[in-house]
């Protein structure tokens, strides 16, 4: 199959959805890659790198659209693009179906299998396409780099002939991949980094970044929302943490705020008297800006000047970094179409049954899909994959073997059903259908309770006692004595079974 | 004491509780819940027994109860989680024996009446019986003796030995039918003994003649073996209950069995047959002539590549077992992961000596289960790892199953941690794995060999950590 890479004409995005690495992979997968012509110039990949790499560079849009059974994006398509789309095409990009309702509509219309690369499930397996993150991650660096930039100071303190330089006092709200990716490269450049998030399981990683963890002092209210994000917080809360907030500003140099709560305005953190109190010079980044911005004065897409302050609030910070997020956000795509190429020959197979494909895709053959079925919230390791699809030449060769095998095992049953006596045929119908609820029950086993379970069958087994506690009434003292034998060391087997059992998931613990 | 309907009543909550049981342990959250079910199906299925059926000798009942109670509490207690598989087979063979036992003394009821065919049916299912229990009782002592080192791994080959197995199995179809035309003229127990005899002689035989590695194999057949025994003795004693728990665990034995083979790629008819690894020494004994520079490191300068690596992948095998080294090895983790290390566990289906041996034992020295994966989760990402360490482990990560397809171990999946950067193999010296096959990992240059007692390597390397 054909993936097409059209040139972004979003204005100003940079970036491209693949990188002439990541295209080299996609062919290994079996895939012919066709590009537009200048796609890459942007971010700095030319048109014979692409070439190099083995794709076919193509001239006009229409053309690319029209040729491809797949194309991939970065941004969703305009109006423009969407008619260029056909039935059976498969579109990858970012697509928000939840902000762009009509987008998702006029996509299933024409029945397009769109994957929103936005709505890739957050669970440990997908972390490799997860391109929000890997978005986030520049962001964030990128967000210190802009500070840098308007920021007239050094970031690290030194002390020249020329005199004492303090470093730059850093703050980061919201310490999700973004705001880590922040205190990073602010800590690299040699800055004073503090950061505030709602959510306290993240004072560990902020800690381990070499950040200070600020603390309100608060009757432990968690911030923790679904999928790890986090969720909108109680009056009291934001009083104190507004408090907080103002006492920082008087005394940061840089603040990068990167606090966004799922569908929801970005939160009002940062107000206009905290940037008025703030020291001459000093440099707000709002990377919620296209969210409405957690600073009361940023205008989305623009850096203003409130008094002495500096404000950025470019939405396109990825894009700012063009070579660098092309080639991750590619990374991202191409591990999702090696999921998605199971044979490794160059067919997409949209799985529907497969979480994550489940998850990203928002409209398959005319029917909206969007929003999926609730994951599975799970702490159990993922389970294995089910049989791996057999080698052709072994199933034509067993065909016969099975066939052979059920007609033997019917021909045997019915001369069974033949001469046995009712009461043997019920009693072997229960065996049977036993066999076959053991068979599915055991089926699905995680490979690592193997050992539980064989214990705990193994204790279970060793109902075998209730043979002896038959007999064990006898008034003949042999088989009383063999009984009680028997009764002796299946019980054992019951306790010590069932016993050893319970210690060994006692031990299993998260 | 209590009518019937109530006891049959009694059974099938018992059986459904059972049913739970295996389905809550095939999920880590429903474990311990699934654990709890079984004991209650027991608890429900001896009272209402106990109650509804016995009707003297209470007193030895009793003190049998809880002097076999009491040992086995003990047992559970005092074993080491590296002793597990030895644990687990000894069980078995208890079960197989109580079979035989209880085969035996049905046999010398003389209570039971049964006419013509169903008299028929009734000596089959105890020939039956028995001959599933003595299987399973000597085949699960001598797993016990090669599990724990009483008796050497290396499998037995006598000559003509599949000879041999078919000579026994027509002797024990033979005995069938004489014991039951001798039992429907009232006799038959020489022949039932001269069959016992010849199982238990063909269990020994058949676990004998497999090799250590196919173990995990071997204890859940056996579990499968003590299933199918319980269900002969349930049709034998028309008990519904015993017929359905002994066929649940048959089933549930038999999957895991096949499991088993299906991780190593191999046939489950082969590994039963024996001999694994037989044609690996003309294998060996070639590729050993083309061997290369094998390179060693000390436990310092592991140390260090540990402390600089961002991705660590531990393999750990059966060597990690016998060193009793999985609380060192956590505790090097920790170290790791305080440092910033992301540390992770890569498990090999059968790795160890018996099914999840490996999760048992890093579960005891309190390794999340988190950072546990199966190989299938973790194979493709060894790209990325900086340092795989392999503890103990050699057929597992042996590239030879890879690229030579006609090995004895051909075709079977392992972890590829020679894809990663660095990988660093402890073991105790350059000897083959129970499939003896020579492992070209080691002579890879990626590979270093860090030579000693896993577990005195690992302090040293957790010391300079």
């Amino acid at each position: 199959m054909r993936i097409g890479v059209p040139r972004e004409i979003f204005p100003g995005e940079k970036r491209v959805a693949t990188s002439p690495d990541v295209a080299k992979q996609l062919i290994k997968l079996g895939y012919e890659v066709s590009v537009e012509s200048d796609a890459g110039a942007a971010a700095s990949f030319s048109d014979s790198a692409f070439t190099k790499a083995g794709c076919t560079m193509i001239g006009s849009a229409a053309d690319l659209w029209a040729n491809s059974d797949i194309v991939i994006k970065v941004r969703g398509p305009d109006e423009g693009e969407v008619k260029l789309l056909r039935a059976g095409q498969v579109l990858i990009s970012f697509l928000w179906p939840a902000q762009n309702p009509d987008l998702l509509k006029t996509l299933t219309e024409r029945g397009v299998t769109a994957l929103a690369m936005d709505s890739v499930p957050r669970i440990s397996r997908a972390q490799k396409m997860d391109a929000l993150s890997s978005m986030a991650n520049i962001a964030g660096y990128r967000a210190v780099v802009e500070a840098a930039q308007h920021f007239e100071r050094f970031f690290t303190g030194q002390i020249t002939a020329a005199g004492k330089v303090p470093p730059a006092r850093v703050l980061v709200i919201g310490a999700g991949v973004a705001g880590l990716a922040a205190i990073g490269a602010a800590k690299s450049m040699g800055a004073i980094v503090r950061s505030f998030d709602t959510r306290p399981e993240v004072k560990e990683q902020i800690e381990s970044m070499d950040a200070e963890f600020l603390m309100l002092d608060f009757d432990d209210e968690d911030g923790s929302g679904e999928g790890g994000y986090a969720k909108v917080m109680s009056e009291e809360f934001i009083k104190a943490e507004m408090a907080l907030f103002a006492e920082q500003a008087r005394e940061i140099d840089i603040i990068i705020t990167t606090a966004l709560i799922p569908g929801k305005p970005a939160p009002r953190l940062i107000t206009k008297d905290m940037v008025e109190s703030m020291q001459d010079g000093s440099v707000i980044v709002d990377l919620a800006a296209e969210q409405g911005g957690n600073c009361e004065l940023t205008r989305a897409g623009e850096v203003i000047r409130h008094g002495k302050v500096t404000i950025i609030g470019y939405t396109d910070m990825p894009s700012r970094l063009a070579t660098q997020a092309s080639q991750m956000y590619g990374t991202n795509l191409r591990h999702l179409l090696s999921d998605m190429t199971p044979q490794k020959d160059g067919q997409i197979v949209v799985d529907m049954e497969d979480e994550v494909i489940r998850g990203a895709t928002i409209c398959k053959d005319g029917e909206t899909t969007w929003p999926p079925p609730a994951p599975k919230v799970s702490m159990a390791p993922v389970k294995p994959k089910v049989a791996p699809p057999p080698v052709p030449e072994e199933k034509k060769k067993s065909v016969a073997g099975p066939i052979i095998a059920m007609l033997a095992g019917g021909v045997a049953l019915l001369g069974l059903g033949a001469v046995a006596p009712p009461s043997f045929m019920a009693h072997f119908t229960v065996f049977v259908l036993a066999c076959f609820i053991g068979y599915m029950v055991i089926w699905n086993v995680t490979p690592a309770l193997h050992t539980p379970l064989m214990s705990v069958t193994n204790a279970i087994s060793s109902i075998i006692v209730i043979g002896a506690l038959l007999q064990i009434s006898s008034d003949n003292q042999l088989i009383k004595w063999i009984a009680a034998g028997t009764v002796l060391i299946t019980s054992i087997n019951i306790a010590g079974g069932f016993a050893v059992t319970r210690r060994m998931l006692e031990m299993f613990r998260k | 004491m209590i009518n019937a309907g109530i006891i049959t009543v009694s059974y099938i909550i018992a059986t459904i509780l059972f049913i739970l049981a295996l389905g809550g342990l095939s999920n880590q959250e429903t474990a311990r819940r699934g654990n709890w079910y079984g004991i209650s199906g027991m608890a429900i299925a001896l009272i209402a027994t106990v109650l509804g059926v016995v009707t003297q000798h209470y007193v030895i009942l009793m003190t049998a109860l809880v002097i076999g109670g009491a040992i086995g509490l003990m047992a559970a207690q005092r074993v080491q989680m590296t002793q597990m598989p030895e644990l687990v087979a000894i069980l078995h063979s208890l079960v197989g024996l109580a079979a035989v036992a209880v085969g035996f003394a049905n046999f010398l009821d003389a209570e039971s009446h049964f006419e013509g065919v169903e008299k028929t049916i009734h000596d089959i299912e105890t020939y039956l019986g028995i001959l599933i229990g003595a299987v399973t009782f000597s085949g699960s002592v001598i797993a016990f003796g090669k599990l724990s080192g009483r008796i050497g791994g290396a499998p037995m080959l006598l000559p003509a030995r599949h000879w041999l197995n078919l000579v026994m199995l027509l002797m024990v179809i033979w005995f069938g039918r004489e014991f039951v035309l001798q039992s429907a003229a009232g006799g038959g127990i020489e022949p039932l003994i001269v069959m016992t005899v010849i199982s238990l002689l063909f269990g020994i035989h058949m676990v004998m003649a497999i090799g250590g590695a196919d173990m995990p194999v071997v204890v859940s057949m056996l579990n499968s073996y003590s299933g199918w025994a319980a269900a002969a003795t349930g049709f034998m004693l028309s008990n519904d209950l015993l017929i359905v728990t002994g066929a649940l665990v048959g089933s549930s034995g038999a999957i895991l069995s096949y499991i088993m083979c299906r991780a190593m790629n191999r046939k489950f008819l082969h590994v039963i047959a024996g001999g694994f690894g037989t044609g690996g020494g003309t294998t060996a004994a070639a590729a050993s002539g083309e061997q290369g520079e094998v390179d060693p490191i000390e436990s310092e300068e592991t140390a260090e590549l540990l402390k600089g690596a961002k991705e660590v992948m531990i393999i750990p095998g059966y060597g990690m077992a016998v060193a009793q080294a999985q609380h060192i090895v956590y505790e090097i983790t920790q170290a790791l992961r305080n440092k910033g290390v992301n540390v992770r566990f890569g498990i090999h289906p059968v790795a160890g000596r018996m099914p999840g041996h490996m999760n048992v034992l890093l579960a005891e020295a309190k390794v999340p289960y988190d950072i546990v994966f199966e190989m299938d989760e973790v194979n493709e990402d060894f790209p990325d790892v900086d340092v795989s360490l392999v503890i103990g482990a050699n057929d597992i990560v042996n590239p030879s199953a890879l690229e030579d397809l006609d090995g004895p171990i051909g075709g079977m999946p392992v972890l590829e941690c020679w894809k990663g950067k660095v990988t660093i193999v402890m073991k105790r010296s350059m000897a083959t794995g129970y499939a003896g096959v020579q492992n070209p990992l080691f002579f890879k240059e990626n590979t270093r060999m860090l030579f000693g007692d896993a577990r005195e390597s690992l302090d040293r390397v957790f010391k300079a950590i």
